[in-house]
């Protein structure tokens, strides 16, 4: 390679890429390309197969709206009406009310568990896929069709697996974790609603049952690193515990920001709340919904914050000596809660199942499920994009960043919802110039107590390029193409 | 008290409640004592969700089970000898004195009140569906005062924080300003 900086020219065919990899980066397909590789006849099928459901849900929907069947669906659209239907006819039995309540949560259980399992044994395979495709690879693709069935395969390898337990390790406390950390991530998706009517715990104080049931993950892990008898383990363990602990306050502030607007504690009512002022909580609180996303990330162990399982540091954090399938649970749990940290940030700051009147036309969970499972492809963004953050540097940002801000947070909000319950205007106009406001706040306050708290030293302020130039930096590179 | 889900729930929690609640003091390693404590934790918050305080239960989870169970792991996990032998105490007699007296309150108390027990329909025109509300209204109504005081004692705790783990009359290079940072583990060192 020559030491000529970078040219830019427009002729396609000369350019010529820096390194091996930006060659791949030239030469790999875009997804346009993928979508047109798709078989004529396959792409026939589906138009026919989605056109065909379109048109089967307005059909549906326009007898439903017609009011020919009193306003309520009983089919596959509105499972959340039709099973109250039922429970009012069990009611009725002789049985008493335990049969109505067996049977409907026994039907709640499966479905929401199904839905787990059925994302369970995707999930991962699309986390692989899609990092791979961020980092030029492949990815897992030689186990059935595109590698679809590569978790069904990895999963009957650690089923197979032996589960070690390391001499003086604790054994009672070794073999609860993987079951005590299973049990938070499958009953927090209790409150969530799918479509009006059709949560499985409609609780009154949802958002709080939400916040202190994942907290509880917090023991299970702390358990697994004491028990296994081993220094990384033990590390990983703590520094999970002391960053949930953390982080668990920004979540509660800018939760408490959400029902300080909605007025309620109710998931199904917040959803309502949105559903009703036509307007998503994300938009209204760009400060709360951030802080909710970026903790969760510490919460889950995902990547910004992965520090409790920091590969390249200590070995696999506190499941460092877990094998077989107990190792296997910790990684379900993993791929489940992002999920449910997905539909969490749906309900709670992007509408839930509603979406500005469609939700009359599909089926609401449907849309739930779409927005939980773009909150996972944000993680898996992330995942792919951004390093890992220091220990410290998480502490710091949580205790003197994201706190201060979400009180300030807090108070503003306090002062919009009074100003909003005493004025009677309408709806759309007041939470209009809230959400400007609040975007304006939020960006002033951001950059300004970045500067007050932020780690910025004047020495390592870079004034203009040092080496860049030599070797064609982007500054030259502008500047060559200026026209110098 | 009438239908039978409730009494056996009642019950198994209650045998749950009882049994981990003793196995906090019978056991000798002191983390197992963590771990029945939080079942403990847990089967009072079971309880009180068969009175239906659906409130309180939750903050029990959250408070007791969630944040007061992090806080005694760090007490043990910085006690010395933690999972060895802890079975003498030199704090025996004054501790089974002061259980006894708290145990003869309670069931003092528990005999002295009158129960209304309220059966059948009476109980259901007494039924209270929506306790946070209620909470809600009183906490910022009634006993605002009491609420105040309360806060004000946080604000105080979390500021008497700060200053402890405060190097104080020192430059604050950026180094030190680093190793300072990592926020509760430097606090719990420094306590």
């Amino acid at each position: 390679m020559s030491d000529a900086p970078l040219q830019r020219s427009n002729d396609s065919a000369q350019r010529r890429p820096a390194t091996p990899m930006a060659q791949q980066i030239l030469d790999r397909g875009s997804l346009l390309d993928d979508a047109k590789a798709v078989p004529n006849g396959l792409k026939a099928a589906g138009a026919v197969l989605g056109l065909g459901f379109l048109a089967v849900n307005a059909a549906i929907a326009f007898i439903v709206i017609d009011g020919r069947l009193d306003g309520e669906w009983y089919d596959f659209r509105d499972l959340g009406n039709a099973i109250a239907r039922l429970r009012a006819e069990l009611d009725d039995t002789s049985a008493g009310p335990w049969l109505s309540y067996w049977v409907t949560g026994v039907i709640g259980a499966v479905g929401i568990l199904s839905f787990l399992g059925g994302f369970l044994l995707i999930g991962s395979w699309i986390e692989r896929r899609l990092l791979a495709r961020f980092q030029i690879r492949m990815g897992p693709n030689r186990v059935g069709p595109f590698g679809l069935l590569q978790p069904l395969a990895d999963a009957l390898k650690l089923m197979q697996k032996e589960v070690l337990i390391p001499l003086g390790a604790d054994r009672m406390l070794f073999y609860l974790p993987p079951i005590l950390v299973f049990i938070p991530a499958m009953l927090a998706w209790g409150p969530v609603p799918w479509a009006p009517n059709m949560s499985y715990l409609d609780l009154n104080v949802g958002l709080l049952y939400v916040i202190s049931i994942t907290s509880l993950s917090v023991l299970a892990i702390w358990m697994a690193g004491w028990a296994s008898n081993n220094h990384y383990a033990l590390l990983g363990s703590m520094r999970t515990v002391a960053m949930m602990v953390s982080y668990e306050i920004p979540i509660s502030l800018s939760l408490l920001v959400v029902v300080l607007l909605t007025g309620s504690l109710n998931l199904g009512d917040i959803v309502a709340w949105q559903a009703d002022h036509n307007i998503w909580l994300g938009a209204l609180l760009p400060f709360a919904m951030f802080t909710f996303f970026f903790s969760s990330t510490a919460e889950i162990n995902r990547t910004p914050n992965d520090i409790a399982e920091a590969e390249s540091e200590i070995v696999a954090g506190f499941h460092t000596e877990y094998s077989g399938m107990k190792a296997g649970l910790f990684l379900a749990v993993e791929l489940g809660n992002a999920l449910l940290v997905g539909a969490l940030l749906a309900t709670f700051f992007l509408g839930g199942y509603s979406m500005f009147g469609l939700e009359e036309w599909i089926p609401p969970y449907l849309i739930l499920a779409a927005k939980a499972t773009a909150g996972y492809f944000a993680f898996i963004w992330l995942r792919a994009t951004l390093p890992r953050f220091r220990i410290d540097q998480l502490m710091s940002f949580a205790w003197k960043y994201l706190i201060p801000l979400s009180i300030a947070n807090v108070l503003v909000v306090a002062i919009e919802a009074s100003i909003a319950a005493r004025w009677d205007v309408e709806g759309i106009f007041i939470y209009g110039s809230f959400a400007i406001v609040n975007l304006g706040i939020t960006a002033f306050a951001v950059r300004s107590w970045a500067k007050v708290v932020g780690y910025t030293p004047d020495l390592e302020r870079p004034v203009g390029t040092r080496i860049a130039p030599r070797i064609g930096g982007l500054k030259e590179a502008k500047r060559i193409q200026a026209g110098a | 008290m009438e239908s039978t889900g409730i009494v056996v729930a009642f019950y198994v929690l209650s045998a749950m409640t009882v049994m981990s609640a003793l196995s906090v003091f019978l056991m000798r390693n002191l983390v197992h004592a963590i771990v029945f404590l939080v079942l403990s934790f847990i089967g009072m918050a079971g309880l009180f969700v068969t009175l239906s305080a659906d409130f309180i239960a939750v903050a029990q989870i959250l408070i007791y089970a969630g944040a007061i169970s992090v806080l005694l792991v760090f007490a043990v996990m910085l006690t010395p000898l933690a999972s060895r032998n802890n079975g003498n105490s030199l704090y025996a007699a004054p501790g089974l004195l002061l259980g006894a007296a708290i145990a003869a309150i309670v069931v003092f108390t528990a005999i002295d009140v009158e129960w209304n027990e309220l059966t059948g329909t009476a109980l259901e025109e007494r039924a209270f569906l929506d306790t946070i509300s209620g909470i809600g209204d009183l906490l910022l109504g009634r006993y605002i005062l009491a609420f105040e005081v309360a806060s004000v004692l946080l604000l105080f705790a979390l500021l008497g924080a700060i200053v402890l783990v405060t190097d104080r009359g020192e430059v604050d290079t950026e180094a030190e300003a680093e190793d300072g940072a990592s926020g509760a583990v430097a606090a719990d060192d420094a306590v």
